[in-house]
């Protein structure tokens, strides 16, 4: 990836630092655990608590997101504001269910898997990105919302994530204390 | 140890299991020797990817150039402020910023918890420097956040 991404005001990564650090954590992940599944599972564990900060770093940052009234709304924060800010691409939001509360996330191209090749043994089962459906769920959970997140295909060039609204959460329940 | 008592014959198997066991947690060592690895891996590729347009570069002075500028800009976003040797194989670069501290509170208040996060960035330079042809053993030191001094020591060359 040419292109810099922004992490907080002023300072710059190097994308490609990001992409290998990421390959590097998923290939200690696999040599850790014994089940690609069980890779999947630490990956969307990382993700969650890496959304639960996020959340608050992305609204710090962006002053016009206001509050969301449905979920198009949330997709479309999603999709442009989000993942350009933390990814540095966009995503397109398709695939609406009939009542408006699951819409899959399509991003044409994966800054994770930029230099990555899954060999074919363990396609099958490890999802590369799950920390992205991880990053996504413990996000939005900080916004008082529950949703499901899972990614229903991914190549090294495009990845497709499933998010299906459950319900609003309480203020009553502290974000993060349930797990 | 229940298992042992029930059914002798599986002695050797349970012991064989809690000595793969103890091996692993060896091989694996702490955590920063494991995020040390990690960054090692992710420096060894990155190298490749930021230096496949330069020019070859003689002798190690040039090589330790090339990565407190073109390196480090690209990797960590600035270059090096100060590179000092002592021309027996040991460098100290100097970053008066490292980005990975530019969230922390400056001062000595975390310069205890900077540690494990150096560990990786280590790694990476140790890796960089070994894809350039260089061996060498690299350590961090922090006196004040967000000041980052990198401690480069080469291995005898037989």
């Amino acid at each position: 990836m040419s292109k810099q991404n922004k992490f907080s005001p002023g300072i710059y990564i190097s994308g490609e630092l990001f992409t290998l650090t990421y390959g590097a954590l998923v290939a200690e992940l696999l040599r850790d655990l014994e089940s690609p599944t069980a890779v999947n599972r630490q990956l969307d564990k990382i993700g969650y608590n890496i959304g639960l900060r996020l959340a608050d770093d992305l609204l710090a940052k962006h002053s016009h997101i206001q509050r969301c009234t449905d979920m198009h709304q949330v997709a479309d924060v999603l999709a442009k504001v989000a993942l350009r800010t933390y990814l540095g691409v966009t995503a397109q939001v398709s695939n609406w269910n009939p009542s408006n509360d699951e819409f899959s996330l399509i991003l044409d191209s994966n800054p994770l898997s930029e230099f990555v090749e899954v060999p074919s043994e363990l396609a099958q089962d490890l999802r590369y990105s799950q920390i992205l459906c991880g990053a996504i769920r413990g996000a939005l959970e900080m916004m008082h919302m529950e949703v499901q997140t899972f990614i229903v295909q991914e190549h090294s060039q495009s990845v497709e994530i499933r998010v299906k609204f459950i319900r609003i959460l309480q203020e009553s329940v502290p974000p993060g204390d349930d797990d | 140890m229940e298992q042992m008592r029930l059914y002798p014959r599986l002695d050797d198997q349970v012991l064989n299991k809690q000595l793969s066991l103890v091996k692993q947690v060896f091989i694996q060592g702490n955590a920063e020797t494991r995020l040390e690895a990690m960054g090692y891996r992710v420096g060894f590729v990155l190298v490749e990817k930021i230096a496949k347009d330069i020019p070859r570069m003689n002798g190690e002075l040039e090589r330790m150039k090339f990565l407190c500028k073109e390196f480090w800009t690209a990797a960590f976003g600035k270059q090096i402020d100060n590179l000092r040797t002592n021309h027996q194989g040991v460098y100290v670069m100097q970053d008066n910023e490292f980005f990975i501290f530019s969230d922390f509170e400056a001062g000595k208040q975390y310069v205890e918890t900077s540690a494990i996060y150096l560990a990786l960035p280590c790694g990476i330079v140790r890796g960089a420097l070994y894809n350039l042809g260089i061996n060498c053993v690299v350590t961090s030191s922090v006196e004040n956040l967000p000041v980052v001094k990198f401690h480069v020591h080469m291995q005898q060359k037989n």
